[in-house]
């Protein structure tokens, strides 16, 4: 860590002014902290703060010579057309899978590393998350005899402790200099993917330790003047499964940043220096005040939201995501107090830049889409959270699979902001059901059938099911919740660079909706099988296998849960070659009808580590759905039986659930029925609920139950109570207290625990049985 | 004056009572927690969402784990519309989900001037304007409706 002497607060009874240090002392001391600091760490001075910084006296200096709104709209105009080409040139040159299917960004910063404009298309997230490090480089490397900061050099990180949205992300960082100042900055950034993890891919749900996290690369002038430094490059690609993609996309972002740079200059060429770093300048802070109005625009009042997690991606817990948003007058309080605590031997925990990143993304995306989308966004929302909890992580935790916290800021606040916007006069965009929340898809690495090493992930993860709408059901598969205009890539192109085939790709799981009047969007399922390959495996990085993972909104019910399966033992390939009529595939027929001789059917959570694929063994999982809008009974039973016609929801759900009788040969809705039946089950709803005071008294316990693995406050009239389950011991014990007061909290191997099970199981064997056996330890 | 707060709770600003928008059915304080006017059943998730694979088979089907997942409903206890779903962990007390401030809700209707359930919509977009009126007492449409502000 960085320390400075104003971080030594002086302790009771040493407050004597006459141990104030003078100012020649105070030199002193800094001159020799500068030059004896062992190590630069992630600042907290920087990244625990995501407000937009103070003018600076050059910023208030071009200011002061005069605001023309028009000419900024103009200049802002002119940079987003640059972001945008740039992004194209990303997208269409890029070697990572991500970058083909946008998962990117490209913007342009002030001086002290506010986002003032991001690319259209893309991640959001990405750049709402860059002033960290773009901060860290000008405190402490802008000064610095051995790095500097020069025209032409590139700043390149990955390590989300220094801001980033998880470690898969890399950034080219350049400085706008005039003069020997630099004015501004500009940036790009990827989901490159493989980073040289524990496991391929770069989201390792394995990690156990940052060490596990793969690339840990602080901001490093990786370009230099111009020119790129093969020192490092080499270091770079020697840390990582891919050397290629290391190289290919340094180049990309490289050239990208230069086409951004290249307008830059065109634009101060035109309109002079000192505009356009006011016109960067008053965009951020517009974009805050314009929030703060819109903030003044919602209703007073307070609106919580809590999530339930479901696995450590290793096994299943419940761990608690809490968030209470208050509105008053022009402030916005967003509290996560309540948050379960990291656990420090699993890969789920996030920093807290990366869960504010999410934050931005909410704002940005679904909250006021036609904002410029700045730093300014998230900046005057204040937001409480507590250090060592798992969307607050510590140094020492490892945040290889940080998505399953961050992407739960996001979803906090785009469920939450349907009841906070709902009785507004003006919105800026429409009442929706939560969003799907999970990556539902396969990573994959090993050796391709072109001899090279690869880590990385199909584009399915970008097929995530809309929330319905108020007014409309929400779309299938239609865009991931960090990307409106992601892609899901054409499958057949991927299949000539990695070796395993998507035998069923896209098909619709029959029942995977969330239900309501209107209901949320559909997720479809997919099946692979490696060929042709001496080395490969998968892995699935997600929960929301017990617990579903987002819910409806207004009476509407939320998605299902998805489970991983697998047929392992057998070769698909072999099966359909030898009989083509197998070639009739869908998870429900596989896994029901069981029709592969000796196959080994497996279910499983959706945390898979690299597992080993023989050729032909079969994975299965679908995407996820949206959540659904308002009762279910009050949707349009012609709607629901085009649903059951399509084959998107079973009879029993048309039923049970919706309240629809129909002609069974021709799907035509029996009115009278349907009438009488809904108001049967309106009447049935009404015998069997009971009065909130007494469901109370009976369903609410004081604790979860023994058995569950449960992590975060119980109940929201103790946040600050914290309960973890602690293997302090054997057998795990139920702790309760205050984050600082909690133990470390870790989990055993999965494996440790089923053998000594599995031990004692055989003792009590040998005990019933009489058998005397030796065993020794 | 009746402001539409979700898709079926209106809070009456003039009695600062919570109602249901469809029936008119009394949910108690506006300042308070509307949960404790309605009726709540427990509901097994796997009823909701069956299973998609064969449960006698496997232990993940698509179907939630009822010791993991319950399926709060709370219900009008008139209409029997179905308020809220809310999906919470065996015994967890279920959340209070909005506290509104009710004087300032006040303030800011007032200052705006016009009727709540004849401005708020849905959202921006031609398919986002809706009829968010009392449903209980628009036998013809929308009472409040600018039509019968001549009468």
């Amino acid at each position: 860590m960085t320390l400075t002497t104003d971080q030594f607060v002086p302790t009771s009874g040493d407050d004597d002014a006459s141990q104030l240090l003078t100012d020649q002392e105070q030199q002193w001391v800094d001159k020799f902290m500068d030059e004896t600091t062992l190590f630069l760490g992630p600042d907290p001075a920087i990244m625990r703060t995501h407000e937009i910084m103070p003018r600076t006296a050059y910023e208030e200096e071009c200011i002061a010579k005069g605001i023309d709104p028009l000419e900024v709209d103009r200049i802002r105009k002119r940079l987003a057309g640059a972001l945008d080409e740039a992004f194209e040139m990303c997208e269409s040159m890029g070697a990572a899978p991500g970058a083909k299917w946008a998962d990117l960004s490209c913007a342009v910063y002030t001086a002290e590393g506010d986002v003032t404009y991001l690319s259209n298309r893309g991640v959001i997230a990405f750049s709402a998350v860059l002033h960290h490090p773009i901060r860290y480089i000008m405190k402490n490397w802008k000064d610095e005899p051995t790095v500097g900061i020069n025209p032409g050099d590139g700043f390149f990180h990955n390590d989300s402790r220094f801001g980033m949205v998880h470690n898969t992300d890399q950034s080219m960082l350049v400085p706008v200099m005039r003069d020997g100042i630099i004015i501004a900055w500009v940036g790009a950034t990827i989901h490159e993917g493989e980073n040289g993890a524990c496991e391929p891919g770069g989201m390792p749900s394995g990690s156990e330790s940052p060490f596990d996290d793969g690339l840990r690369a602080s901001p490093i002038k990786i370009v230099e003047k111009g020119h790129l430094r093969r020192d490092l490059l080499t270091f770079l690609q020697h840390s990582t499964r891919d050397p290629k993609l290391m190289l290919a996309d340094i180049k990309v972002k490289m050239g990208a940043t230069r086409r951004i740079m290249d307008t830059v200059d065109r634009l101060i060429d035109e309109v002079g220096q000192e505009t356009f770093v006011a016109s960067l300048r008053v965009t951020v802070e517009d974009v805050e005040t314009e929030v703060r109005r819109r903030i003044g625009e919602l209703p007073d009042g307070t609106v919580t939201f809590n999530q339930f997690v479901d696995s450590t991606l290793k096994e299943n817990i419940l761990i608690k995501f809490a968030c209470k948003i208050t509105v008053k007058g022009e402030r916005m309080i967003i509290d996560l107090t309540g948050t379960g605590p990291e656990i420090l031997n699993r890969a789920l925990n996030s920093p807290l830049a990366s869960t504010k990143s999410f934050m931005s993304q909410a704002v940005l995306s679904y909250w006021w889409p036609d904002l410029p989308r700045s730093t300014g966004a998230l900046s005057p929302i204040e937001i409480i959270t507590e250090e060592h909890t798992w969307a607050d992580a510590g140094y020492d935790a490892p945040v290889g699979q940080s998505l399953q916290a961050s992407f739960r800021g996001f979803s906090a606040l785009q469920s939450a902001f349907a009841k906070m916007q709902f009785s507004s006069p003006q919105k800026y965009s429409n009442v929706v059901a939560p969003w799907f929340n999970q990556i539902n898809d396969f990573l994959w690495g090993g050796t391709t059938q072109n001899g090279e090493q690869v880590g990385n992930l199909c584009a399915d993860l970008n097929g995530m099911g809309g929330g319905a709408k108020a007014f409309r059901d929400g779309e299938d598969a239609v865009a991931p919740l960090f990307c409106a205009m992601a892609d899901l890539g054409e499958q057949e192109v991927m299949e000539e660079e990695v070796p395993f085939l998507q035998l069923v790709s896209k098909r619709l799981v029959r029942d995977n909706q969330g239900f309501g009047k209107y209901r949320g969007g559909m997720g479809y399922e997919m099946m692979v099988a490696s060929r042709g390959t001496p080395s490969w495996g998968f892995m699935t990085v997600t929960s929301g296998s017990k617990f579903s993972s987002v819910p409806g909104m207004f009476g509407g019910y939320g998605c299902p849960v998805y489970p991983l399966a697998m047929v392992k033992d057998i070769n698909i390939y072999d099966i359909i070659k030898k009989d083509p009529s197998q070639f009739n595939l869908s998870m429900e027929r596989v896994m029901n009808e069981q029709p592969f001789e000796g196959g080994d059917y497996q279910t499983g959570h959706m945390g898979l580590q690299f597992d080993v694929a023989k050729e032909g063994e079969l994975y299965m999982i679908a995407q996820g759905a949206g959540g659904g809008y308002g009762d279910v009974l009050e949707r349009d039973p012609e709607l629901v039986v085009t649903d059951l016609e399509l084959d998107r929801i079973s009879a029993q759900v048309a039923t049970n659930v919706y309240g629809v009788v129909w002609e069974a040969d021709t799907f035509v809705v029996h009115e009278q029925a349907t009438i009488e039946l809904r108001a049967q089950m309106r009447q049935d709803r009404i015998s069997r609920g009971k009065p909130y005071k007494e469901f109370i008294a009976e369903f609410v316990q004081e604790e979860p139950p023994k058995d569950l693995l449960y992590y975060g406050s119980w109940g929201q009239d103790n946040n600050e109570e914290l309960l973890a389950t602690h293997w302090g011991k054997i057998e795990p014990e139920r702790v309760k207290g205050k984050i600082e007061d909690l133990p470390l909290i870790m989990v055993p191997d999965r494996r440790v625990l089923k053998i000594s099970k599995l031990e004692a199981r055989v003792r009590e064997l040998e005990q019933k049985y009489g058998e005397v056996a030796v065993h020794k330890s | 004056m009746r402001v539409p707060m979700t898709e079926y709770l209106l809070i009456d600003l003039d009695t600062e009572r919570w109602i249901c928008r469809v029936c008119a059915h009394d949910f108690g304080d506006a300042r308070g927690n509307y949960k404790e006017g309605t009726l709540v059943y427990d509901r097994d998730p796997q009823e909701i969402h069956p299973p998609v694979i064969d449960p006698e088979k496997y232990e993940f089907t698509f179907s939630p784990d009822p010791a993991f997942c319950r399926i709060l409903e709370f219900y009008c206890p008139t209409c029997g519309t179905q308020i809220e779903a809310e999906y919470l962990p065996p015994g967890h007390p279920p959340t209070v989900d909005m506290l509104w401030d009710i004087d300032s809700l006040r303030e800011k209707w007032d200052a705006h001037g016009g009727n709540p359930e004849e401005v708020v919509n849905y959202g921006p977009g031609e398919n986002a304007e809706a009829d968010l009126s009392a449903r209980f007492d628009s036998v013809t449409p929308h009472a409040h409706s600018r039509q019968n502000e001549g009468h």
